[in-house]
């Protein structure tokens, strides 16, 4: 246990940004020059943890006491290691892009937007670093909060119709049902600390522990888990940066950050292995998986269609805690970053098309790759990663899923997982097949467009590089993410 | 020499006052006499309460007439904890009455005003701060006749048939109490609440005794408007000048709660009240109906003051419900909700104000594009919206959170449940005037709105901002009110 001021400023850092943003709000250049300067910072502070962490230290801070016996505490260990690492790190390729698509699309209160969007990267180091479920929750509610105005950035009532099921969904489910088995966790087990093998074990049993994880897995309204998700289609309104950044990777990576936290740390694996009430869990999990792929066949919007999609890689990583193995633990953690990497790509490219074309609806970009090759290009390898084919990142974690679940002794989910990268295949891929080799439709008027502006398509040329880059270094992720699911 | 007569003081200061402003005819000059007043009481109640935490219990015979003869003021961890919570309510306040005042109110009329709201703080310390149950309803009194006056004055006629109201409700209330007191008197021969607390028990289920029992009971929960005795109240809080709203709403129930706290508790006994008479089934299910009752009635109001009256009545249901659970948990939430919503809803009130100063209406559709026009207002507002929905960092997190904790140790799953519901329907009113004041544009063709001025926007933040400090720092206020809990409940010191 060493202490570590880096924590504390990870989290001041978009906190002073956001003042400064909010600032400079008259000076557009300097305003998304602090951007840029704080997000690399951030990173440069959160990258400063690994090797501390990876050395087996865990660096943590206190800040204050605010109950008896629940202070707000940070503690890094790998998970929340590699969340923060993705969050920091693909805020930086998220801002680059945004300069480009905000003023493209000529958006207003973009102070507010860039402000916003630091408070939000607070929130989810907040939620990276939490040291017990309290920290954990506070920072959950306080990324609900501050990502409400990003989704309703455009004042019209269908983003404030979303903005009311967005804030239903997530304050509903967390103070309805996660606030409630926080509290019975703290009355049973008298402590809410992150603790190796779990809180849990000996303090309840049977049927119990299953109504107790059924609180925690609804309550986690951002993990998006079946029937509870239909906040994620809704925040779709919102400006593209905000998908992808916040609706791709920080809120919906948070919600299943905190899954796997509670999984792991709460209850712990074998505790939950051996309770054997996380089998509903699983099928619940299977059940998203493919039914949002099927949803996601259906949606011709292409924003829709990614949201989708990424209500069912989610539950890969819901499915991977409940299998509660080694390797369908390691297997869902290393979902959270290598599908964050692949949807981000997605979501640019989405946005690229909009700002360049203007068009949301799939069956509007037949043939506009041909006249956008880079960023239909890019869209093809993020998709791949996504799907999990080689040679992109997204293969490992799909990999270890798999493996979880034959570790698991689980073969249906094997079935699952691999009926599931079909789907994937069918309702992605053929977007950049269209767009490549699709007839011109009547709507597209080459001369008229060109590729998106060149800050959109710097940031999609990093992550789809990213994705790639991934497929090569399973190994310093492995061995990052191994210690959490080892007793 | 002088700091042995704090607890007279702390009563005799405003009290004087009140008439010296009424000789000031000059309105400012009142104005400057109230508001030092109020902070010279906000001191003593500060050194009051450092004195009771660090030495124990307080008590003062007035003019040296031993107890339980004279009339003893008694201050331990409770009372002190209440008149703290009444002093900075109106040292925070006074400041901020002068332009809300100046607007709503005839000039004429300014020294009254601030007359009637010096009695009033002064009615509010004296039940707190008195060991007597007459000297009590003595004080009660004088707090709801100057209230009366402070309602009337507000700028439209319905506020003279509410105050009507509230006058009816509220001397049926104070003559409940009096009643329970004379049949008290009756039976034991005394006054003082520490003696009636000795004589009491040998006479157990004495028929006069129950009735003296059910009188305080419905007296005081008219008083601190509980469902269904509660229809005074959102009239008079609707009405009522701004800066008087606020301040009632964070002072006038509590204090109600207070004189049902020490009856139930220190007079009749938490055994007497709760296992022998089974109150907690009274109460309990009244808490859980005002709580979901009122929170959905909020939801469709449109007048914005109304709607927060609603929201008390809700909040107050939450406050019975911690002292209904009579644990040592549940009145410690009961107890620092107290606190939490007084400061609370005492800055949204003040945040109102300031809406009514600039725009001149606190109906829903004239806040259209607040949000833009008045940013600190209505930012003040939010923050105290997300303090009545309780999330985390914020001091109605801290009530919540040892509220459902007490519900969950008496493994009543309902209750937590129903309580966290509360809170949802809270999101709903909270997040209607967010939406109006936020996503929608300003009216066309509306006059230009200014932000509030410094002097009324300060007062605001400084009772936000205590909500949300309390929210993070909960040292000072857990732990009085575990403090007070414990006394309560153990029949200590």
């Amino acid at each position: 246990m060493t202490p570590a001021p880096a924590i504390l400023l990870s989290m001041f850092l978009p906190l002073a940004c956001a003042l400064l943003i909010s600032m400079s709000g008259r000076w557009p250049n300097v305003r998304e020059g602090v951007t840029l300067v704080t997000a690399t910072l951030l990173f440069l502070t959160v990258l400063s943890l690994v090797p501390t962490v990876v050395a087996g230290s865990r660096p943590e801070a206190t800040l204050i006491e605010m109950l008896p016996g629940l202070p707000l505490r940070f503690v890094v260990e790998p998970l929340g290691m590699l969340f923060a690492l993705v969050a920091s790190g693909l805020w930086i390729a998220n801002s680059i892009y945004s300069i480009g698509y905000m003023r493209g699309n000529k958006e207003a209160h973009q102070t507010r937007f860039y402000a916003c969007f630091a408070l939000a990267l607070a929130s989810t180091m907040g939620i990276a670093f939490a040291g017990n479920m309290m920290t954990l929750f506070v920072f959950y509610e306080a990324l609900t909060l501050t990502t409400y105005p990003l989704v309703t950035h455009s004042g019209t009532p269908e983003a404030m119709r979303a903005g009311r099921t967005y804030l239903g969904i997530l304050l509903g489910t967390s103070i309805g049902l996660q606030l409630l088995a926080i509290l019975w966790t703290w009355q049973i087990a008298g402590t809410l600390d992150f603790t190796a093998g779990g809180i849990l074990n000996g303090k309840v049993a049977g049927p119990m522990v299953g109504v107790l994880l059924l609180l925690y897995m609804y309550g986690i309204g951002k993990a998006a888990l079946m029937p509870l998700h239909r906040w994620l289609p809704a925040a779709m309104v919102a400006p593209t940066p905000v998908s992808a950044l916040l609706h791709a990777v920080a809120v919906v990576k948070a919600g299943v950050f905190t899954v796997m936290k509670v999984a792991v740390y709460i209850f712990g694996i074998d505790f939950l292995r051996d309770s054997g009430q996380s089998q509903w869990l699983l099928y619940i999990a299977a059940a998203t998986v493919l039914i949002a792929s099927l949803v996601a066949l259906t949606k011709d919007n292409l924003k829709a269609r990614l949201a989708y999609s990424t209500i069912s890689q989610l539950a890969y990583v819901v499915l991977g805690a409940a299998l509660a193995t080694r390797w369908g633990v390691i297997g869902g953690s290393m979902q959270i970053a290598m599908h964050a990497m692949g949807k981000i790509t997605l979501f640019f490219c989405a946005g690229a098309i909009y700002t360049a074309a203007h068009k949301t609806e799939i069956s509007d970009m037949s043939g506009l790759g041909r006249i956008m090759p880079f960023t239909f290009g890019a869209f093809a390898i993020g998709a791949m990663s996504v799907i999990g084919l080689p040679p992109f990142g997204g293969l490992w974690s799909k990999w270890y899923l798999i493996l979880g679940s034959i570790q698991a002794d689980e073969m249906i989910m094997v079935g699952v997982l691999i009926l599931s990268s079909l789907l994937n295949v069918a309702y992605l891929l053929s977007i950049p097949l269209i767009g490549f080799f699709g007839k011109a439709t009547g709507g597209v008027q080459p001369a008229a467009i060109k590729e998106a502006p060149l800050a959109c398509l710097i940031a999609i040329g990093l992550t789809a590089l990213g994705c790639l880059l991934l497929f090569f270094l399973p190994g310093p992720l492995f061995s990052l993410l191994a210690p959490i699911a080892t007793p | 020499m002088i700091a042995d007569h704090l607890p007279a003081l702390q009563i005799v200061v405003p009290l004087i006052s009140a008439p010296l402003c009424l000789l000031l005819r000059r309105g400012a000059l009142a104005w400057g006499l109230a508001l030092l007043t109020s902070w010279a009481a906000l001191a003593m109640s500060i050194l009051l309460l450092s004195r009771v935490l660090r030495e124990g219990p307080i008590s003062y015979a007035l003019g040296d007439w031993a107890a339980p003869w004279g009339i003893e003021y008694r201050v331990d961890a409770v009372n002190a904890f209440v008149i703290l919570i009444v002093a900075a309510v109106g040292a925070v306040i006074l400041p901020y009455a002068r332009r809300s005042v100046a607007h709503e109110i005839p000039a004429v009329q300014h020294s009254a005003f601030y007359a009637a709201f010096l009695l009033c703080l002064t009615g509010l310390l004296g039940v707190s701060i008195t060991g007597d149950a007459f000297n009590l309803f003595v004080f009660l009194e004088i707090s709801s006749l100057s209230s009366y006056v402070l309602i009337a004055l507000g700028r439209s006629r319905q506020a003279l048939t509410a105050s009507f109201q509230y006058l009816v409700m509220g001397t049926i209330g104070a003559t409940f109490i009096v009643i329970g007191i004379g049949l008290l008197y009756m039976v034991t021969g005394t006054l003082n609440m520490a003696d009636l607390a000795l004589r009491l028990p040998p006479f157990g289920e004495n028929r006069t005794v129950l009735v003296a029992f059910a009188f305080l009971t419905v007296g005081a929960s008219l008083k601190l408007a509980l469902f269904p005795l509660h229809f005074w109240l959102p009239n008079a809080y609707t009405y009522a000048p701004s800066a008087v709203t606020g301040f009632l709403a964070a002072t006038a129930t509590k204090v109600a709660v207070y004189i049902l706290l020490r009856f139930f508790f220190t007079v009749f006994g938490s055994e007497f009240a709760i296992e022998t008479l089974t109150l907690h089934y009274l109460l309990v299910p009244l808490a859980v109906i005002a709580v979901l009752v009122c929170s959905t009635v909020a939801i469709f109001q449109d007048n914005i003051k109304r709607m927060l009256a609603y929201s008390s009545l809700a909040q107050i249901g939450y406050m019975i419900l911690g002292i209904g659970l009579a644990t040592p948990t549940g009145l410690t939430a009961g107890i620092v909700h107290l606190f939490n919503h007084a400061m609370t809803k005492g800055g949204l009130f003040l945040a109102l104000g300031c809406v009514a100063l600039r725009v001149g209406s606190v109906k829903l559709e004239s806040m259209q594009g607040l949000g833009r026009t008045m940013p600190w207002t209505m930012f003040a507002f939010v923050l105290g919206g997300l303090s009545l929905i309780g999330v985390p960092l914020t001091a109605g997190f801290i009530s919540k959170w040892y509220l459902v904790q007490a519900a969950l140790e008496q493994d009543s799953w309902l209750l937590a449940a129903l309580v966290l519901i509360g809170s949802l329907l809270a999101v709903i009113y909270i997040w209607r005037v967010v939406e109006v004041a936020y996503l929608r544009p300003l009216p066309a063709g509306a006059a230009a709105v200014r932000e509030a001025p410094l002097s009324m926007l300060i007062p605001t933040w400084v009772l936000i901002g205590a909500s949300i400090y309390f929210g993070i720092d909960t040292s000072l206020t857990v732990g009085v009110a575990r403090r007070a809990a414990v006394m309560l409940l153990g029949g200590g010191s």
